[in-house]
């Protein structure tokens, strides 16, 4: 389903002494996820977590390496692969000067869906999350949860088979975080693939099929997460997680 | 083809659903600047003033127009910087599977109809105070041109800069300077010849040239339009690069 081969970013940076040089994002990793899987990349802050999944969902180019969507390459057929994603950002980015409807419209539009399809689909995704009274109100008006809630819609408007959630219940309340872990299995379990990004370990443990472990820009491991903790000989991920990227700061000091 | 027209209206449909909601509140905010030009260069100093044997005020309608549709076109493409460096709504243009020059094209267009707007609003107002302005196919053409080429400024500046500072120096720095200095208010031919140099270089001139000899029923300057269709193809060159450029 995808395919990641070493994959690496750099970036222009400005080192101590002034100087222009690179800086390493993201160092050379490999994965693949198969179909329906809920699929987590843990890591600390810094990790490159987000920037692998801007290259995955092509908005920064990869300095090397390559990524297949069902054998397709992001490289060599970008737009068709691009309709088979769904992306929720870690940070809400609506279009502030539209609506919550017009927002969603817009979204269809883009993905080139006729104008009876976008109406149904709207309206059935907004009934599903319970949106559908705020259908006319300003993004602006809504609240945490409720934008959250709808940039998940948003990325589920034209039927992606891929939905990239980065962050996504990040400084939520547990009652919404909970309704978003719903949400994602029943996806998963009617067949959409879930890559996800995450630095809250129960959230990994409780949705993800398998789970890499990034730090500093390299894939310590990748397993489902009681192999992770039998492995380590460990009682919870969030000890397994701890654990290893612990050892790679030290390392790195050494 | 087709797809890559309905990519060009989704990007031309957001920005109209916008404007249609505020569209009272554009018009009459477009008219404020204008009459004010009217008012003191038309009836206050324009009275006592003859240009080419003609009025001041008939002189002036071209300048008016040329700058307004410059100020306009450029403004209505600036949000999308705060679209890409606050709001971050950028993004979903950058990850959906459209053609990436349909949100260029998009956009101009989208500036290019208010500008219009605005200058059929000018246009209103000039003939209400007695000006004699004759409008043809290649006016407009001429008009449309200058609104594209400061959309393109506009955008290649909402690309490129990375502060809400900064995309206001742009004004004081380029827009402001052309607005008096480009045969607006009065002849280039009264400017010292070294800055008259650089002055004819700017696109801003050659639609105050334009606009002035075919409002006034003569011919246009095919080295004018040379200079504008040179313009607005570049500039759209760097667009396109700059957009695409956004995923690097």
């Amino acid at each position: 389903m995808i395919e990641v081969r070493n994959l690496i970013k750099r970036f222009p940076h400005r080192g101590k002494d002034g100087k222009q040089t690179e800086k390493t994002a993201v160092d050379g990793i490999s994965f693949s996820v198969k179909k329906g899987e809920i699929f987590g990349l843990l890591g600390p802050n810094g990790a490159g977590k987000t920037t692998t999944i801007r290259m995955m969902t092509m908005q920064t180019r990869p300095t090397a390496g390559e990524i297949l969507y069902e054998g397709l390459s992001t490289r060599e057929e970008p737009q068709r692969v691009k309709e088979l994603l769904g992306i929720v950002p870690q940070h809400i980015n609506f279009d502030q000067d539209l609506t919550v409807g017009e927002n969603m419209e817009l979204h269809a539009r883009l993905y080139h869906m006729g104008a009876l399809e976008r109406k149904k689909r709207i309206a059935e995704l907004l009934d599903y999350v319970e949106l559908s009274d705020v259908v006319n109100d300003g993004v602006r008006r809504l609240s945490g949860g409720m934008k959250r809630r709808l940039l998940i819609m948003r990325a589920l408007i034209h039927h992606p088979r891929i939905l990239f959630l980065d962050e996504p219940t990040v400084a939520l309340d547990p009652q919404v975080r909970r309704r978003i872990w719903d949400m994602v299995q029943s996806l998963a379990k009617g067949g959409v693939t879930v890559f996800l990004t995450t630095h809250y370990i129960e959230e990994a443990e409780a949705l993800c099929d398998r789970v890499a472990i990034l730090a500093k820009g390299r894939l310590l491991d990748l397993d489902t997460p009681a192999n992770l903790r039998e492995k380590t000989n460990l009682p919870s991920l969030e000890e397994v997680f701890l654990q290893m990227t612990e050892k790679q700061s030290a390392a790195k000091a050494i | 083809m087709q797809q890559k027209l309905f990519d060009i209206g989704t990007v031309f449909w957001r920005d109209w659903v916008v404007l249609k909601r505020r569209l009272a509140k554009f018009l009459v905010s477009r008219m404020v600047a204008p009459l004010l030009y009217l008012v003191a260069f038309g009836w206050g100093l324009g009275r006592s003033i003859s240009v080419d044997g003609g009025s001041y005020l008939d002189f002036i309608v071209p300048g008016i127009l040329a700058l307004n549709s410059m100020n306009i076109s450029f403004n209505s493409i600036t949000p999308v910087h705060a679209e890409r460096v606050y709001h971050k709504s950028l993004e979903e243009y950058v990850s959906a599977p459209i053609w990436p020059d349909a949100f260029v094209i998009g956009k101009l267009l989208a500036a290019l109809l208010r500008a219009l707007l605005s200058s059929a609003i000018i246009c209103a107002l000039a003939f209400a105070f007695g000006a004699r302005l004759t409008l043809s196919p290649l006016f407009l053409l001429v008009l449309a041109l200058n609104c594209i080429i400061f959309a393109e400024i506009g955008f290649v500046a909402a690309m490129k800069i990375n502060t809400f500072e900064e995309m206001g120096q742009v004004n004081t720095y380029i827009l402001l300077p052309m607005s008096f200095l480009c045969g607006t208010f009065f002849h280039t031919a009264a400017l010292p010849s070294l800055v008259r140099l650089i002055i004819d270089a700017l696109p801003l001139t050659h639609t105050s040239y334009l606009l002035r000899a075919l409002g006034s029923g003569q011919e246009a300057s095919a080295l004018s339009l040379f200079v504008l269709f040179f313009y607005c193809l570049v500039l759209y060159a760097f667009c396109v690069r700059f957009f695409r450029r956004l995923s690097d």
